[in-house]
């Protein structure tokens, strides 16, 4: 669980605090310079992209260039595409996975721990197995070019990581509660609903948190289904600018910081759940 | 416990000695798997009936149109003679992959978790900057990296210069436009495994070190003897999901380099996605599908036998 106090021994000699604190920042200068130079590029006028030394900040700021890079190509389409995709597939995903992880955590029923245990083995199966006959399938159904491809699929259980990071959570609930609503005449689905989910929020903060990652990064699902640019997602728009504007460094930073920046913006509004859902899950185990 | 009650009336009027039997809606297995139905739906659905369908297209020759089984020609041809020895190289090219980025992004993961696990000022910020790279979408991630690359104006080479070192074109020569590839896939190392480590290291209790501290333990020592065996779970968790993670690298080299240049960097799964959805060989791509998933499992199986040597679970049972 979540370390409240801190020994000495963790804590360390002042020495080494010293050296913690410099290797920290460091290593996230590091991490953090890709970033600033990218917002840098996505700010300059063509002539100050290709400088050499690089000028880290543009001027004039050329705010010009993410209106440019909004709409050379119909980017407001892509984002609203890739918004609809998104909803309805995190909706999908964390309410089946929640069902299906209740099921797990609370119900004796014969083949309990075979199917739990298959569950997990699925994590460890390449997509790419069963990419092609589930082609085939939308395929066969017409469905291809649509987003029944990208969404349909997260309402069956939204994935062993979902579900098993959930399960481990209800877990941690105590079982008398489910005994007290139930004397209070709750039904299942009234456990599920106004007992797990109020009480896990940490860690349905941290699924939905992965899980719009997931499909607003999703290349590969788009990249096969989707043909017609009006349906393009934002991913697959931005491989589009790249061929059409590659060497317009500044629209294409620009760009890629429209396909950053609501995951960003997500993070900051979850994060006080983020690391406790994963922390209070128990996933050491 | 809310289902034995339920269970204490049937068993009562059970052994009252009527053979009632209790109605489906009260058995707490009906419930259990009513809620699990959606997976159970879904497993048959996407998972095991597409896993049968095509391990038997692996055996077919199929284009979307004609349907003809050829045996085991796919695997034949791949193995021994594909245009091109291609299959080999995009095996070799990402065996390679696997080989760099897994262990340099689990031991950058666990030692930036180590960092984030101590109490310095500003914890919450470093937390933040470390993990901010592994919010940025895999495309855009690709773009950026890309121009960092840039052999005239890119930041790397800039910073190169700076200490004398004429860099390479990365991208567009052979020789190093792999090695880009895992440099790139290091940006992550602050992400998803780091906070799993993180999580694991926090539910390590102080006590352990304050126990071998009082034995006269040094630091590594502490970690040797204690964060490492108690970590072990943890992982052997990332190494597992990680190998079966980098085996399946698709979009930084569809993006970046195409798989060139001179194939360069032509991953297993990028092969495979041509194969399916550029030239209509889906028999030839699903039987690379399961190659990988054979190779995949074997090296699954060997650290899960392995597992025993090193991996230490704390008490004996886990709920």
């Amino acid at each position: 669980m979540a370390q409240t106090a801190t020994s000495p021994a963790r804590q360390g000699t002042r020495w080494g605090r010293v050296v913690t604190f410099v290797l920290l920042c460091l290593g996230s200068a590091i991490f953090s310079i890709p970033f600033i130079w990218t917002v840098s590029t996505a700010l300059k006028t063509k002539e100050q992209v290709f400088a050499v030394p690089p000028v880290w900040i543009p001027n004039p700021v050329q705010w010009e260039n993410f209106r440019r890079a909004w709409t050379e190509l119909p980017f407001p389409t892509f984002v609203f595409n890739t918004v609809l995709i998104t909803l309805i597939s995190v909706v999908g995903q964390v309410t089946s996975a929640s069902l299906v992880a209740y099921g797990f955590a609370r119900f004796r029923f014969k083949g309990r721990t075979f199917l739990f245990y298959l569950l997990l083995s699925t994590m460890m199966l390449p997509a790419q197995v069963t990419m092609i006959p589930v082609f085939l399938i939308w395929r066969a159904l017409g469905l291809i070019d649509t987003f029944a491809p990208m969404t349909v699929p997260a309402f069956f259980g939204g994935g062993a990581f979902t579900i098993f990071l959930l399960r481990q959570f209800f877990m941690t609930v105590p079982r008398e509660l489910d005994e007290a609503a139930m004397i209070d005449g709750c039904s299942y689905f009234g456990i599920w609903w106004r007992i797990l989910l109020p009480l896990s929020r940490p860690a349905l903060v941290t699924v939905t948190l992965f899980s719009f990652l997931a499909h607003w990064d999703d290349f590969m699902g788009p990249l096969i289904y989707l043909n017609s640019m009006e349906k393009y997602t934002v991913s697959i728009g931005l491989r589009m600018f790249q061929d059409m504007f590659g060497t317009e460094l500044e629209l294409l930073m620009a760009a890629s910081l429209i396909h950053i920046l609501p995951t960003i913006v997500l993070f900051f509004i979850g994060q006080r759940y983020f690391i406790k859902g994963i922390a209070l899950t128990g996933l050491k185990g | 416990m809310a289902i034995t009650e339920k269970q204490a009336q049937a068993l009562d009027s059970l052994r009252a000695g009527k053979r009632r039997k209790v109605p489906l809606f009260d058995r707490p297995a009906f419930w259990g798997y009513l809620f699990i139905s959606p997976w159970l739906l879904g497993f048959l659905i996407f998972t095991a009936g597409p896993m049968l369908t095509s391990l038997y297209l692996s055996f077919c020759k199929y284009d979307l149109h004609t349907l003809t089984w050829v045996g085991t020609k796919n695997y034949e041809v791949l193995l021994t003679r594909d245009a091109g020895g291609l299959f080999w190289k995009s095996l070799t090219n990402t065996a390679l992959y696997v080989l760099f980025s897994v262990p340099l992004g689990l031991t950058g993961s666990l030692l930036v978790a180590m960092l984030l696990n101590q109490k310095v000022k500003g914890i919450a910020l470093f937390r933040t900057l470390f993990y901010l790279p592994s919010l940025v979408p895999a495309v855009a991630s690709a773009l950026i990296w890309q121009w960092v690359f840039h052999p005239d104006a890119g930041l790397l080479n800039y910073g190169l210069s700076k200490v004398g070192v004429d860099g390479p074109d990365w991208l567009q020569d052979p020789k190093t436009a792999l090695s880009s590839l895992i440099i790139m896939s290091l940006w992550g190392i602050g992400g998803g495994r780091m906070i799993i480590f993180l999580a694991g290291l926090q539910g390590i209790s102080d006590e352990l070190y304050e126990a071998s501290s009082l034995d006269g333990a040094g630091a590594w020592h502490q970690f040797r003897h204690v964060t490492l065996p108690m970590l072990s779970p943890t992982i052997f968790f990332n190494l597992v999901l990680g190998i079966i993670g980098s085996f399946q690298v698709f979009t930084s080299a569809y993006v970046m380099t195409g798989g060139g240049p001179n194939n360069a960097t032509l991953m297993y799964v990028l092969y495979l996605y041509r194969n399916a959805f550029v030239y209509f060989k889906l028999g030839k791509a699903s039987a690379m599908a399961w190659i990988l998933f054979v190779i995949l499992l074997v090296f699954t199986i060997i650290q899960f036998k392995s597992a025993s040597k090193w991996v230490y679970y704390e008490g004996a049972e886990r709920e």
